[in-house]
């Protein structure tokens, strides 16, 4: 049973995803469970699958037997296992959210539609970290963008369907350039298979071909997950679409997006072309500060919590993109950390702003005021997260941050080091501005003037199972910044992996 | 090698070239959500006849097993049979491109319904 564990992870949710639809129309109540098992058992096999890989390093499962160059390859090493797990993890925690979290903003009755499609998103986000086939990573990216772009024009405004239009115009360039790309690989190299053509492609580092291919791979999928002057999409999509949706759009898309450019940059190509050939790491550089430094500065205008939340991925993606720009195995440790750390934190943090909005109905600053007495669990749980984004000491926050300042250190850019500094100060500002609001109202506040705030404060009628998920990616925070050395032992070794001989 | 030689001898790769610039300056530059779509399509197009430019060969056959009337087995060369992958992979990019399409078309309907509009400048106005 473990040894066919890689194909499950994806095969489950997308049988439910099938299965859905005609359980749906049976018993409608039934689809909350069977989502809440297929994703549980996809989280357990990904979990076998991260210790298998510690026990005996890399898995290889052929599909239909097939030997590799010709058939399609799963291959999950230190690096995919480990972002396999939180990719799992987060899916698990939105699924179980969402039964109830999607009441309001979805509609009772298109909650069976919006389940199947949402399955479809899991499965294409496990199938891009699994497989180890370049063009198989297209079509599992383009199934986790196509359900991404249904799932942000279910939003409860109008405005979500301009954004879902927006985000799948870019995310379609983004997709073509890729595919453009492997055709270019394929040409010189007539293979697919990403083991195959890291053995291939050395040679062929200086051929005008191998750069225009990496320079659209960097691209397009640059656009996916939002690198800096990329990032137009993202404020749109991530805040008209529906809480559970932008929890899973920011907690595990972006990720994953990342993790392909990641595995083209340092898997397809090495990191011997990644340093010496081209100056990416240089380019990098420049837009990871940039970002960094913008999306904190768009952030502290924000006055509507989601769509702050949503900005604020722009500079977290600037961070990711930072550690692999610096190149050292600290800083790309800080950096796969960072991966895990932004997940868990944007996705309780999307997840509470769900809660209160389900409770309140609004997303609005002024709102929120003096909800610490009305929702002392949830905004205990935003505190937490909030910390962690600023990067206090003893949150998950502060363990990447400082992986990727000592990085920058090991690497001579000690400039880099203020930089973080003068972003988390911002992250301080807008963060601290909502926690304020929500412990310390002032006396003549809004919460007064609010009538919606003060009727629905008689009874919390929110149900339990969306609680839950926002108390374990919150205590998770915590968990993680006190014991670093769970997470950091795997995100070294995967460093180490990515980075090979350098 | 002269300038026309250089074109012509590579005419395959500045058609896919052109289209995607059409493709990808309509996506840019105009308003209309619909004409952006069409520009979207073009651009998808575009890359679909780099792909089966990249495998078409002249007087080229299947690559299948021949059986020559039971004296075994005649196994075309390589140079003789045209590379099917390049076509096959461009089927899966026709299935992605029309499930995008129709996705983009669905989004289209609503948001006429919602804006009474698909001009982007119109749609902006409305929303402020």
């Amino acid at each position: 049973m473990m040894h066919q564990a890689p194909i499950l992870v994806v095969f489950i949710p997308l049988m439910t995803a099938f299965l859905t639809p005609i359980i749906g129309a049976w018993r409608k109540n039934l689809c909350y469970p069977l989502t809440i098992a297929a994703t549980l058992l996809s989280f357990i096999s990904s979990i076998g699958i991260l210790i298998a890989v510690i026990k005996n390093g890399t898995i290889h499962y052929r599909l239909g037997d097939w030997e590799p160059p010709w058939g399609i390859e799963y291959a999950v090493d230190y690096f995919s296992g480990y972002i396999l797990v939180i990719i799992a993890f987060i899916c698990f925690m939105t699924t179980v959210y969402a039964g109830k979290g999607i009441k309001k903003e979805v509609g009772e009755e298109r909650a069976v539609t919006f389940t199947t499609i949402y399955m479809l998103l899991v499965v294409g986000l496990l199938g891009v970290v699994i497989t180890g086939d370049v063009f198989n990573l297209y079509v599992f990216l383009e199934i986790q963008s196509l359900s991404a772009y249904v799932l942000v024009a279910v939003g409860p405004r109008r405005d979500a369907l301009v954004a879902s239009f927006n985000y799948l115009i870019l995310g379609t360039i983004g997709a073509t350039f890729y595919l453009l790309g492997i055709g270019y690989l394929y040409i010189i190299t007539g293979t697919l298979n990403m083991a195959d053509l890291a053995a291939r492609l050395p040679m062929l580092y200086h051929t005008k071909v191998a750069l225009t291919a990496f320079a659209l791979f960097t691209i397009g999928l640059s656009i996916k997950f939002a690198l800096f002057p990329l990032h137009t999409w993202l404020l749109g999509a991530h805040s008209e679409a529906p809480s559970v949706v932008s929890a899973i759009l920011a907690g595990a898309v972006l990720k994953v997006n990342v993790y392909a450019l990641l595995r083209i940059m340092f898997t397809v190509f090495q990191a011997e072309f990644i340093l010496k050939v081209i100056p990416v790491t240089k380019i990098f550089l420049v837009l990871a500060v940039t970002a960094i430094i913008v999306g904190s500065v768009l952030t502290v205008a924000q006055t509507n919590i989601k769509r702050m939340l949503a900005l604020s991925s722009v500079g977290q993606m600037g961070y990711i993109v930072l550690g692999v720009a610096l190149a050292n195995r600290t800083a790309m440790t800080g950096s796969l950390l960072h991966i895990l750390n932004h997940s868990l934190m944007k996705s309780a943090l999307f997840l509470i702003a769900g809660r209160v909005s389900y409770r309140i109905g609004s997303y609005d600053l002024d709102a929120w005021k003096g909800l610490g007495r009305k929702m002392p669990f949830s905004m205990a749980a935003f505190t937490i997260a909030g910390l962690s984004m600023i990067g206090v000491p003893l949150t998950v926050g502060f363990v990447s941050k400082w992986y990727l300042a000592i990085g920058a250190l090991e690497a001579g850019m000690w400039f880099i080091v203020p930089v973080i500094i003068l972003s988390s100060l911002l992250a301080a500002v807008y963060f601290w501005r909502v926690i304020e609001g929500i412990y310390f109202p002032e006396k003549s506040g809004a919460s007064s003037q609010n009538p919606e705030v003060s009727n629905s404060s008689l009874k919390d009628d929110t149900p339990i199972s969306m609680l839950i998920p926002i108390f374990i990616l919150a205590g998770l925070c915590i968990l993680f910044g006190i014991a670093a050395f769970i997470p950091v032992s795997v995100a070294e070794k995967a460093a180490n992996m990515l980075l090979g001989g350098m | 090698m002269d300038i026309w030689g250089f074109i012509i001898s590579k005419f395959n790769y500045w058609v896919y070239i052109t289209l995607m610039m059409v493709g990808l300056y309509a996506m840019i530059a105009k308003k209309n959500l619909m004409k952006k779509l069409i520009g979207m399509n073009i651009f998808q197009t575009a890359i679909i006849l780099y792909f089966i430019s990249i495998g078409a060969k002249r007087n080229a056959t299947i690559p299948i097993v021949k059986h020559a009337n039971d004296h075994g087995y005649a196994i075309s060369n390589a140079i003789q049979y045209v590379n099917p992958l390049p076509h096959v992979l461009m089927l899966t990019a026709i299935v992605v491109c029309v499930s995008t399409t129709g996705v983009a078309l669905a989004l289209l309907i609503m948001i006429y319904r919602e804006y009474k509009t698909i001009e982007e400048d119109e749609i902006l106005e409305l929303r402020k």
